[in-house]
């Protein structure tokens, strides 16, 4: 194991919009078959922290390390920016994300949407996507709904087309930003079957949730933000069952 | 064709208007219209799609030329922008001396060049629009995946700009077959130029133009109908399954 390289490691993540610093130093390390979930109340950071780690958000300060690779950053007038695009392509078609609102490609059928990157990105032969993607479509249990477009489509089964569509990369992580706050409640639980599928064949993952029981049951770590700082990370024993901090005793206290 | 001549000439028995040889010319008036409309849409629409990119690039002198002449095109009516492309290409230096004289001297290229450059600003606009609407989570999505911009743009925007541009650039098609009426002002024997010798001829402006507004409504129908295909089968996309 000490010759595989770290699939995914962020180092003193620093990232200020105009005036407000939202980001203030955060470091995360995902080794293989992690499922680290960051939770905080909204406007922690959380969400942009995981964008920072396929460069959705262009950090201002800080290290990334994907399999090994460490990605080159240069200033510019307009602030830090990576010295080179190719290598941040390269990366991100390692690590493929899960959108909050799916984000499926609309003009596209879903399993022309699942062979898309894989064809376009990698290079993989048309023949072998389609096979492939098939596979991941009766996995995700949406079979029979490869020719329906997004819109023809409900929330769960389009995020279930996401998450078939992000796997069809190979991905060395997946990132999951907030897969399931755009559900109806009674869809959530057929988007985190899956979830917890992937947890259990040992995908590594990071996962931006609000789902506090999926975080007890599936994290080998759990990490608690608070104001773009890691206020208590752990495990889901020690975070969520016996939290120190106040602040995160409060915010995991029920509501109602 | 026995049978169809029989049929013409029993049709236009009694009818002085309406002879072989007035409807031979409102014939060449539909292919010189059919050829002027086609051709000046079809360069239009591969000059729309590169500047409709350039014109939303985020440098101000790619974009700002492009906006310059979409405006200034869209800002003047046709036929003035016809006037001075018939008229005035004869006082450019040492053009009746270069090779492209035999060319611009008849009446079709002057007007083929100012329908082609007044569409194509319509459509880069209009193009413009559809790729500027492209979902930002889409986008986010491509990028997301590993698709550089150039992949991106030809993959994600452009496909899914031209399906939402389908019926803005459907009613463009339209606009410009109507607009085309007037390169009859510049002695071109369109269908519009067909109908005015008509009446000139026989004094009849009811027979002349009506007869031409009824070839022009023909064809409207026929590019109302070709769209209608195309959204029906481009635009599925967008419709409830329930729809179907």
């Amino acid at each position: 194991m000490a010759d595989t390289p770290i699939p995914l490691e962020v180092r003193n993540i620093k990232k200020r919009f105009g005036d407000t610093e939202v980001l203030k130093g955060l470091s995360l390390q995902a080794r293989k078959g992690d499922v680290i979930t960051l939770i905080g109340a909204s406007g922690s950071g959380k969400s942009t922290f995981l964008r920072c780690m396929n460069l959705l958000e262009q950090p201002d300060e800080g290290d990334l390390i994907v399999h090994g690779e460490e990605i080159h950053f240069k200033q510019t007038r307009h602030g830090r920016e990576p010295a080179d695009w190719k290598q941040v392509v390269r990366m991100r078609a390692k690590l493929s994300m899960v959108f909050q609102s799916f984000n499926l490609w609309a003009h596209m059928t879903l399993l022309e949407n699942i062979i898309e990157a894989p064809i376009h990105v990698l290079g993989v032969p048309r023949k072998e996507a389609v096979e492939k993607a098939r596979a991941l479509l009766d996995r995700v249990g949406l079979t029979e709904r490869a020719d329906a477009y997004p819109a023809q489509m409900s929330g769960g089964q389009q995020q279930r087309g996401a998450i078939a569509r992000a796997l069809a990369m190979d991905p060395e992580v997946m990132l999951f930003d907030e897969p399931t706050s755009a559900l109806d409640p009674e869809l959530v639980g057929d988007v985190l079957k899956v979830m917890r599928d992937l947890a259990e064949e040992g995908r590594t993952m990071v996962v931006v949730t609000h789902e506090m029981g999926f975080a007890r049951d599936v994290s080998s770590q759990v990490i608690y933000l608070h104001q773009g700082l890691i206020e208590e990370a752990g495990t889901p024993q020690d975070v969520l069952v016996n939290p120190t901090s106040p602040r995160l005793k409060q915010f995991l206290a029920p509501k109602y | 064709m026995e049978p169809l001549n029989q049929w013409l000439a029993a049709l236009l028995e009694g009818n002085v208007i309406f002879t072989p040889q007035t409807l031979g010319y409102y014939w060449t008036g539909l292919v010189t219209t059919a050829q002027l409309v086609f051709l000046s849409l079809l360069v239009g629409l591969v000059l729309a799609v590169p500047l409709a990119i350039l014109r939303g690039s985020k440098h101000r002198w790619i974009k700002l030329p492009v906006y310059f002449y979409t405006y200034v095109f869209r800002g003047t009516p046709l036929l003035v922008q016809l006037y001075i492309i018939y008229y005035g290409v004869v006082f450019v230096d040492g053009i009746q001396q270069s090779m492209f004289w035999p060319i611009l001297k008849e009446a079709f290229y002057p007007a083929l060049i100012a329908f082609t450059l007044n569409t194509a600003a319509y459509t880069t606009e209009i193009f413009h629009g559809a790729i500027k609407a492209t979902s930002r989570g889409e986008i986010e999505a491509a990028r997301a995946y590993g698709m550089s911009q150039g992949l991106t743009m030809r993959r994600i925007i452009l496909p899914s700009a031209f399906r939402r541009a389908l019926p803005a650039y459907g009613n463009e098609v339209i606009f410009m077959l109507h607009a085309s009426a007037i390169a009859s002002v510049v002695t071109l024997m369109d269908i519009t130029g067909a109908a005015r010798f008509v009446y000139a001829r026989y004094y009849a402006p009811f027979e002349a133009f009506i007869f031409a507004a009824l070839i022009y409504l023909c064809l409207t129908f026929m590019i109302l109908y070709f769209f209608r295909y195309l959204e029906k089968r481009l635009l599925a996309h967008l419709k409830p399954l329930n729809g179907t």
